[in-house]
């Protein structure tokens, strides 16, 4: 019976469906508006390859270069307010979820969790009617308290808006690293806590000394997702500030900048090449930011096998 | 009341029989709010001459129409009839071979040039859009408001201002409805409003199209300068808030003005239980010319790629008709027909808006023609700038210097 090794189809056919669906709705059109980017119009209205000029225009002209800069600052904060409110407060529900001591898990977990579910329109709908200072709840609340001072129409001030946007999309996502940490904290053996508890480690040190080290690569994960998530916004401004992104642009992402350029926004006619050059844009920061997560952070992480 | 119109079309479709050849038309259109008066006026209307064509009217948001409608027109997909924005929107779907020329319809000859030049080449040689509709700016206000604080209707700029201040010492009312949220009623309603008072109306735009004038020119800036002074008879908040929570403080009583295009009567008349009048923008003192934005926004055309185009044909020489004008203008009123034949029209705001066309020199929205074709686009900076002068975040000045950088940029005239 000695025979060939048979080929092992069935690992293609299994492969093929998810291949083939990537390749068609991500990949090609991926490719399609890198190139696309390198392209545009002449003065006849032909298409014709120009090479970089189109990267050019949007980081040299300080008509296209402002936009630009405004938008990725304002994408950097929309990004560290994820980080310094979303992704700890994530950690700590998580934290008290896992406590075995908590009654009605199960309630807050999925209370918790719900809002992510929800679409972004009905999210930002919500808020605009919760923050609104004519119809809103929220000037009300802050009076029932006494504190209608510290109330101000902050969709609408050039200095609040993006922030305020910002902590309605935590609020919106706080369920997702609370469930990835929750997870991973419920991974942990119980023998690692008992050795620890042993040692007289309990309580808050437990928690820093010895389930935050063993937490850390989902950690990792969840900020690399948030940090992809982040850069790709788009919906949440969309439905709350419009296509202009106001007030003043001072909600502007890359997200809503790319949108007003490529598809146009009332009598500003769309270019979709200049708008493809944006997109490979942030195309290119988003790759260099996961690069800098896989290869200078997540290879240096200690794992831990149990 | 669907179902009854759901009835109608299918009694139509069966009385037309199997002999006629069954054709559907689908107008694209962004004004979503008049899908009833299609559907129950319009197109049953139209039907009664035209049993054989079935029309359905398609609409979609206003703020995303344009981009949706590009996308549509690339991937062979619009509708057969498309709702035309006025002027580059148009023009570009025009020059980029999506909109069929009909200089050659019989119905052309109902229209004045000034209401076809909205839907034309820049030399007049084609006429690509069947001209339906103009609106006009104005303020409506809240007549009962008005006579309980014994208030005349201002028609000077001083007037105008005394009247704001008696209403905001009063207190029971916001003396102005309006936001900068949105923006663009900041630039629409306001400056456009009221800037053709300042610029001369079609003197001042047809200067800045010429290059004899620039942004930085008094009769520009001037308007930024009364909009700075709007802020404080603003209401609380008025930084976010939005359009639709202008038109409910306004239409729920508890604002006295609203700066306001003729396209609010039909939603203002069904939603206000006050009496409602309107004044134009005031001018600097008693007797001046007053000038006027009597925008010509809204056309219907073709798809050139539509495979219906003989019934398109048909169905758009009807809109071009006197009869057509007549119901669109009563069914919509403040919607005015830019037909030549003189419409009636029932409604007494609308009559009131209209009157103005008497007394009153006509003229567009200063950055539609022309002027919004490159980076940065003018139209929507305007919309920013607007925004920026009635929050106090840019010196009137500032906006007008901004402006006439961006134009300066892109546009050889400028400079």
């Amino acid at each position: 019976m000695a025979s060939v090794r048979p080929v092992r189809w069935h690992i293609a056919v299994f492969l093929a469906p998810a291949v083939l669906v990537y390749t068609a709705l991500m990949i090609i059109p991926l490719f399609g508006t890198l190139v696309q980017s390198l392209f545009n119009e002449d003065a006849a209205g032909a298409r014709v390859f120009v090479g970089l000029r189109n990267f050019a225009t949007l980081f040299g002209d300080a008509l296209w270069s402002d936009a630009f800069w405004n938008a990725l600052g304002n994408n950097l904060w929309f990004f560290v307010i994820h980080m310094l409110v979303q992704n700890p407060i994530g950690v700590a529900l998580a934290a008290i979820l896992s406590s075995p001591n908590l009654r009605m898990a199960a309630f807050y977990r999925t209370a918790i969790f719900i809002p992510t579910i929800l679409s972004f329109v009905i999210v930002g709908f919500v808020w605009k009617l919760i923050l609104s200072p004519i119809w809103g709840i929220a000037p009300g609340l802050l009076d029932m308290v006494g504190l209608k001072s510290l109330f101000a129409p902050w969709l609408g001030k050039e200095e609040y808006a993006l922030t305020a946007l910002a902590l309605v999309s935590v609020w919106q996502f706080v369920g997702i690293p609370m469930m990835l940490i929750y997870a991973a904290l419920l991974s942990i053996p119980d023998e690692v806590l008992e050795a620890a508890e042993m040692d007289g480690i309990t309580g808050g040190a437990q928690f820093w000394k010895i389930k935050l080290p063993l937490i850390l690569p989902s950690i990792g994960i969840i900020s690399i997702l948030t940090f992809v998530g982040n850069f790709n916004a788009f919906d949440l401004i969309y439905v709350a500030q419009g296509a202009l992104a106001g007030p003043d642009f001072s909600t502007d992402i890359l997200g809503t900048f790319l949108y007003r350029t490529f598809f146009g926004f009332q009598l500003q006619i769309g270019d979709p090449y200049m708008g493809s050059a944006i997109a490979g844009a942030m195309f290119g920061i988003i790759l260099v930011g996961v690069c800098l997560y896989l290869f200078g952070i997540q290879t240096r992480l200690r794992r831990y096998q149990f | 009341m669907k179902k009854t119109v759901r009835m109608a079309l299918l009694a139509s479709t069966l009385l037309a029989g199997p002999a006629l050849a069954e054709t559907t038309l689908t107008i694209e259109s962004w004004r979503n709010d008049d899908l009833t008066i299609w559907q129950d006026v319009l197109i049953p209307a139209f039907n009664a001459a035209h049993p054989d064509i079935t029309v359905v009217f398609a609409p979609s948001a206003p703020t995303e129409y344009n981009a949706s409608l590009n996308s549509k027109l690339e991937a062979g997909s619009a509708g057969d009839l498309i709702t035309c924005r006025p002027f580059d929107a148009s023009l570009e779907l025009y020059n980029k071979g999506y909109l069929a020329d009909l200089s050659g319809l019989a119905a052309m000859a109902n229209f004045s040039p000034v209401a076809k030049s909205a839907w034309q080449t820049d030399d007049a040689a084609a006429t690509f859009c069947v001209p339906m509709a103009s609106v006009i700016h104005g303020f409506i206000y809240n007549a009962d408001a008005f006579e309980a604080l014994g208030i005349a209707v201002p028609t000077t700029r001083d007037e105008f201002f005394a009247a704001l201040d008696k209403i905001k010492a009063d207190g029971t009312y916001i003396p102005m409805a309006m936001g900068t949220n949105d923006q663009w009623e900041a630039a629409t309603m306001g400056y456009n409003n009221i800037g053709p008072n300042y610029w001369k109306g079609e003197e001042g735009r047809l200067a800045l199209i010429k290059g004899e004038q620039k942004l930085t020119d008094e009769g520009w800036v001037a308007p930024y300068a009364e909009l700075a002074k709007w802020k404080d008879y603003l209401g609380d908040g008025f930084e976010a808030q939005t359009y639709p929570d202008s038109q409910n403080l306004f239409t729920l009583g508890r604002a006295a003005i609203y700066p306001a295009g003729s396209w609010e009567i039909s939603g203002f008349n069904a939603q206000a239980g006050f009496k409602m009048g309107a004044f134009a923008p005031p001018v600097a003192a008693a007797g001046d010319t007053c000038y006027i934005s009597d925008h010509t926004d809204i056309a219907i055309g073709m798809n050139a790629a539509s495979p219906n185009a003989e019934a398109a044909k048909v169905f758009l020489e009807w809109v071009g008709s006197p009869e057509f004008a007549t119901l669109y203008a009563n069914a919509l009123p403040g919607f005015f027909s830019l037909n030549s034949t003189p419409v009636e029209m029932k409604d007494p705001l609308a009559q009131e808006f209209v009157s103005w066309r008497q007394k009153c020199q006509s003229t567009i929205r200063s950055t539609y023609q022309i002027l919004s074709r490159g980076t940065p686009n003018l139209e929507n900076e305007t919309w920013n700038a607007s925004a920026n002068v009635i929050k106090g975040t840019e010196t009137p000045e500032d906006a007008g210097k901004r402006l006439q950088e961006g134009l300066a940029s892109w546009y050889e005239p400028q400079k």
